[in-house]
């Protein structure tokens, strides 16, 4: 009975979603921290990432991509399954520049969770959530895949 | 609405210059007043690697880029315009293929122009996310 393999945990299922993300990879994001339901993850400042080249200040872009990592990544943290989902909507106040060669933090709490949809408040900051860049919120589809086999979206639409 | 007085050349010379559009790898294109913006497909930009999908961070920069580019259209030859809020509806996965994207400006006022985009790849009608946005406009004279 050894064999059964264990659940992964929380912390698991989080850095395997930046690990085999793509996207993640590409922008260098790393988690830094996970709670029950909250997630954190960094962004390293890069000269290739800069949305501003007068002021090198990053792309709102970047941002927009962490908060919606880190978002979906605290819906997982949440979940009792793993389950697949999906971004329904993401929200996001741009409250300030960021600053110009720091990395970017970013904090998300899924705050509820129900049988469908998944609601998550986020923060991105390069100190302190108190002295944020850009506040979101986010909705997230549960069992989004439904049933779409691997590969589905190999095929053209239909 | 005034005729655009900014050229295709002169855009690409101010969006395809910045590192994070290289990093997108996106490409523009101005037909009279109408400006697409195509982020072609790439492995990089995956989200989901079973489906695969891409990621939804890509698409929001995609629009935001759009949203932004298509102001600065409007306004001629003026400063960019500063992002002050984005709602992004997902409302397809997005497909590993390309991404097309273009933007309407629902009301340009003097301080604020409030715009709305969508991104598609197989077909315009049925698009996979929107965008609408708030963006502050920096007058050099105000």
């Amino acid at each position: 009975m050894s064999d059964i393999p264990m659940p992964p945990s929380a912390v698991q299922v989080v850095q395997v979603m930046v690990s085999a993300t793509p996207y993640a990879r590409a922008l260098g994001f790393e988690v830094t921290a996970v709670g029950d339901s909250r997630v954190t993850m960094r962004t390293p400042y890069r000269a290739d990432l800069i949305g501003d080249p007068e002021t090198g200040v990053i792309a709102g872009g970047v941002i927009t991509a962490l908060l919606d990592h880190v978002a979906g990544a605290s819906v997982m943290a949440a979940m009792k399954e793993r389950q697949s989902i999906a971004t329904l909507d993401l929200r996001i106040d741009y409250l300030r520049a960021a600053e110009p060669g720091r990395d970017i933090f970013a904090e998300a709490h899924c705050y509820k969770v129900t049988r469908s949809v998944a609601f998550v408040r986020a923060v991105a900051f390069e100190d302190s959530p108190d002295n944020p860049v850009a506040n979101a919120t986010a909705a997230f589809m549960i069992a989004s895949d439904g049933a779409r086999k691997m590969g589905a979206n190999t095929r053209p639409p239909r | 609405m005034s005729a655009p007085v900014i050229t295709e050349a002169q855009l690409r010379d101010r969006f395809l210059s910045v590192p994070f559009a290289r990093f997108l790898n996106i490409d523009l294109e101005l037909r009279g007043d109408e400006l697409t913006i195509v982020m072609p497909y790439r492995e990089d930009l995956i989200g989901n690697v079973l489906l695969p999908a891409l990621h939804g961070g890509t698409l929001g920069a995609l629009l935001e880029l759009v949203a932004v580019a298509t102001v600065t259209l409007k306004q001629g030859d003026a400063q960019l315009p500063k992002t002050i809020d984005i709602t992004i509806d997902y409302l397809r996965s997005g497909r590993p293929v390309d991404t097309y994207a273009r933007a309407k400006v629902t009301r340009l006022g003097r301080r604020i122009a409030s715009v709305h985009a969508e991104a598609w790849q197989h077909e315009r009608s049925d698009p996979i996310a929107a965008l609408n946005g708030h963006f502050l406009l920096t007058q050099a004279d105000s």
